[in-house]
């Protein structure tokens, strides 16, 4: 409890009180400020991740044979410009309409039969490499009037990161979309837009995720947002 | 558009809308990704600034999973391959709190660990410290309605790495969690009290001095089991949330 954030009757307190100017009283019962319990604070998945955060079903969204099932692919690079071959990637995502299966989505949960929303795929095998089978998510609201571009939400964990990174996917077909989109236009120029983009491939769509940029091999870092 | 037409009256549900808004510790109580002391993040944490990310509909919604991925033998560490693992049976308990004190339910809790050794069933460690063949180091449980988790497992042990000179890892327990929002979601390490390697440790250390003691178990005599296991509680806090108005037009759609 610092000083500047006591309440107005422990700082209006004066001399003809009968204890020290600054100090709360006791037995008020009142809280000076909200209660809140501290966070329990973040570490590293170190090198064993796939001990415990291995599913045989984790890249799978959707189940294989899902009608318009696509792939995010990508890999995922240090500032050497090396794989990162003991990572782990998560993503979270509305379904084609645009809709999470979720009870805090107030327009109402209604998502695709059998669309899980989530992905999770370790870079151990193949060595830096991360693949998940989904479908590609709707344009939805952006709580400021406008509309967001579909878009994926992605965490990445490894050794030697001590907190989850956050970034987004984008997808390169839907420039419309992208241009209205409010955290794109928030980014300051083409360059760190570009790094959250991914290009179509021939079963889905590729972006690679640089931790650290690294000018000897031409690569930038990619945009990571603080939630 | 008629101009004219007059609009019928919004339903009362409408103007109810809201989505949470989860709030952000600040940086100085957070873990930093750039530790000095832990050589690891030298090339991997980003060396830009984040960019702040507004909470919308993405960020306050989450995974919602567990039921269909755990089974009750999952929270018994101790039992795997048809065998008993070696090593002092522990029993860790805790809850599972948002930072306003509210219970999260229903939350997947995933932890893996080292054997009583010291050494984690994966290929690449290769400390000469003995494989358990009962112990995997896998654990999964779901917290109930009130936030509660459960689970029996074996005390994991120190083991050195090359981090630097005499390096060595404070036992400790790796903790999976999702929360109910993206935003919640939290990996970190359950460390034992009055760890001798707390000191020399700067993955440990890399948490800020306000918040280290937040990762330590509480040693629990009244839950040890007589005979069989002794107990150690630890609650974890996810971030709390705050309700905020969220804007709808008059269909009702959040615009």
């Amino acid at each position: 409890m610092s000083a500047d954030r006591l309440s107005p009757l422990v700082l209006a307190a004066d001399e003809s009180n009968d204890r020290r100017q600054g100090t709360p009283r006791r037995g008020t019962g009142f809280l000076t400020e909200p209660f809140r319990l501290g966070t329990t604070p973040s570490s590293t998945v170190g090198p064993y991740l796939a001990i415990g955060l291995t599913w045989a079903d984790g890249p799978d969204v959707v189940a294989e044979g899902t009608p318009g099932a696509i792939w995010l692919r990508g890999r995922v690079f240090d500032g050497n410009g090396d794989l990162v071959p003991d990572g782990m990637i998560e993503t979270w995502q509305a379904d084609p309409d645009g809709r999470f299966d979720h009870p805090d989505d107030p327009r109402g949960a209604v998502a695709t039969p059998g669309f899980r929303g989530v992905g999770r795929s370790h870079t151990v095998e193949p060595a830096g490499e991360y693949a998940v089978r989904t479908l590609k998510p709707g344009r939805l609201p952006d709580g400021e009037g406008g509309l967001q571009a579909p878009h994926v939400d992605v965490s990445v964990f490894a050794r030697g990161l001590l907190d989850r990174l956050v970034t987004r996917i984008y997808f390169a077909d839907e420039a419309e979309a992208n241009a209205e989109d409010a955290v794109l236009r928030s980014l300051p120029d083409d360059a760190s837009r570009a790094t959250l983009i991914a290009r179509p491939s021939a079963d889905g769509y590729v972006l690679d995720i640089h931790l650290q940029a690294c000018a000897a091999k031409g690569m930038d870092e990619t945009v990571f947002f603080a939630v | 558009m008629t101009g004219t037409t007059p609009r019928a009256p919004r339903p009362a549900s409408d103007s109810a809308l809201t989505l949470p808004r989860y709030l952000r510790e600040p940086a100085d109580r957070r873990t930093p990704l750039d530790y000095a002391g832990y050589k690891s993040t030298g090339l991997r944490a980003p060396l830009r600034t984040p960019v702040d990310l507004p909470h919308r509909l993405t960020e306050v919604t989450g995974p919602v999973l567990g039921e269909d991925l755990v089974t009750a033998a999952d929270a018994d560490l101790t039992l795997r391959e048809g065998g008993e693992a070696q090593g002092q049976r522990i029993i860790v308990y805790g809850r599972v709190l948002d930072s306003d004190g509210r219970p999260v339910p229903h939350a997947l809790v995933e932890v893996w660990q080292a054997n009583a050794a010291g050494r984690y069933r994966h290929v690449v460690d290769n400390w000469p410290a003995p494989l358990d063949p009962y112990f995997d180091g896998l654990g999964r449980v779901v917290t109930d309605d009130l936030g509660r988790y459960e689970f029996t497992t074996i005390k994991p042990g120190a083991y050195p790495w090359g981090n630097h000179h005499n390096a060595w890892r404070p036992a400790h327990i790796h903790f999976s969690l999702f929360g109910q929002a993206f935003t919640q979601r939290l990996v970190t390490q359950m460390y034992f009290p009055d760890d001798p390697l707390f000191g020399q440790d700067p993955i440990f250390n890399s948490m800020p001095t306000t918040a280290r003691h937040r990762a330590v178990s509480r040693f629990d005599l009244e839950r040890t089991q007589p005979n069989w296991a002794l107990a150690f509680q630890w609650d974890i806090v996810l971030r709390g949330r705050d309700q905020t108005p969220f804007e709808t037009d008059d269909d009702g759609d959040v615009a």
